[in-house]
């Protein structure tokens, strides 16, 4: 029965960490080739709303996007702004009025495609990245800019929660 | 053990881990998982000038109506019934059922469509409608093609309609195109 006796007084032998650095390597890898950087610091609070039925967005380099919703609270007291919901394309926010009348919406999809390949204009996509309590005002006012740009194909950024029933 | 021939003293390692700890950290941190993911819609092109509207006959028009107080009206050819909303807030699924009835009738009853090809769900919605009513109706549009879609490649082909290859999932898409009509929004 000796087979099974602890050893006298000598414990538990170390074990090896020589392998660490390399586990740890692999995960650190791995992160990092998955971690995208955000290209935009948003300055419009959004929280998407909830559906069922949605679709994985591919391509994202194919993507632009297009936030809707009040400024964040920082940018409400440093730019004296209401909570009235904006629009921001890329790092600049502007009101409603600001939109139609000057055609942001189509500067902006048109730098947007001036950066891709030609062939691949077709399918770039639009993401509408909108609060949950804007109304539609605004974003029909986005759709439409949208559409006299040529860009049709877009998506309502949602959340994706489970089904009910 | 030492160096054969005391040339470059061994550089100790095993701080190493505790870098790769402090770099994985980082990337733990700044790493965003999330998957973009939303409801795909194609917006019509802009009409051009002196085109003629083309007409649809009433029977092939499912109007689904929400006015600025989020309240929601369905029917066809006008809004006549007004959908339910559940206690927690979401769309009451007879939306979804009276949406799969009316592309689904195929010239059975006179008041109804003539075919899935022809049916159009037309949307409208008021300047006040909330983003939030707005998206779980258009949810709950995709989920009733979605389920008909479903059911018909079942049907057709015995599996589920996400399994099929793409040449099957655009003959099924065909028989069943989802054609949401969007009129301006109204005021007030």
């Amino acid at each position: 029965m000796s087979k099974f006796k602890k050893g006298g007084g000598k414990g538990m032998p170390a074990i090896s960490t020589a392998s660490l650095p390399d586990i740890v390597f692999m995960l650190l890898f791995f992160f990092m080739v998955t971690t995208v950087m955000r290209e935009t610091t948003l300055k419009v609070t959004v929280t998407p709303p909830e559906a069922t039925e949605v679709k994985k967005m591919e391509k994202k380099s194919l993507v632009s996007y297009i936030y809707i919703g009040s400024p964040t609270k920082s940018q409400q007291s440093q730019m004296n702004l209401s909570t009235k919901a904006l629009v921001q394309l890329n790092d600049v926010i502007y009101k409603r009025e600001e939109i139609i009348a000057n055609n942001e919406i189509q500067k902006f999809i048109d730098s947007e495609r001036r950066q891709k390949d030609e062939s691949e204009i077709p399918y770039m996509t639009t993401s509408i990245k909108a609060d949950q309590n804007v109304t539609m005002g605004i974003v029909t006012d986005v759709k439409t800019e949208l559409r006299q740009a040529d860009a049709l194909k877009i998506n309502y950024s949602t959340k994706k929660t489970k089904d009910a029933n | 053990m030492a160096s054969r021939r005391r040339g470059l003293p061994e550089i100790n390692a095993g701080s190493m881990a505790d870098i790769a700890f402090l770099l994985l950290i980082f990337f733990l941190v700044t790493t965003t998982m999330d998957v973009d993911s939303g409801i795909s819609r194609k917006l019509p092109p802009m009409p051009e000038e002196n085109v003629e509207i083309p007409e649809i006959h009433k029977r092939n028009i499912f109007v689904v109506l929400i006015n600025k107080n989020n309240k929601i009206l369905s029917g066809i050819g006008s809004p006549t019934s007004i959908i339910e909303i559940n206690g927690d807030g979401s769309i009451s699924s007879s939306l979804k059922d009276d949406v799969k009835t009316f592309v689904t009738n195929n010239g059975g009853s006179p008041n109804s469509s003539d075919s899935p090809d022809k049916a159009v769900v037309s949307l409208q919605n008021q300047e006040g409608t909330s983003y939030k009513t707005y998206i779980q109706v258009q949810n709950e549009l995709t989920k009733a093609y979605n389920e008909l879609r479903n059911e018909k490649s079942n049907v057709d082909y015995g599996k589920d309609f996400n399994r099929l290859d793409n040449e099957e999932q655009k003959k099924i898409k065909d028989f069943y195109p989802m054609k949401v009509s969007e009129a301006e929004t109204k005021a007030n």
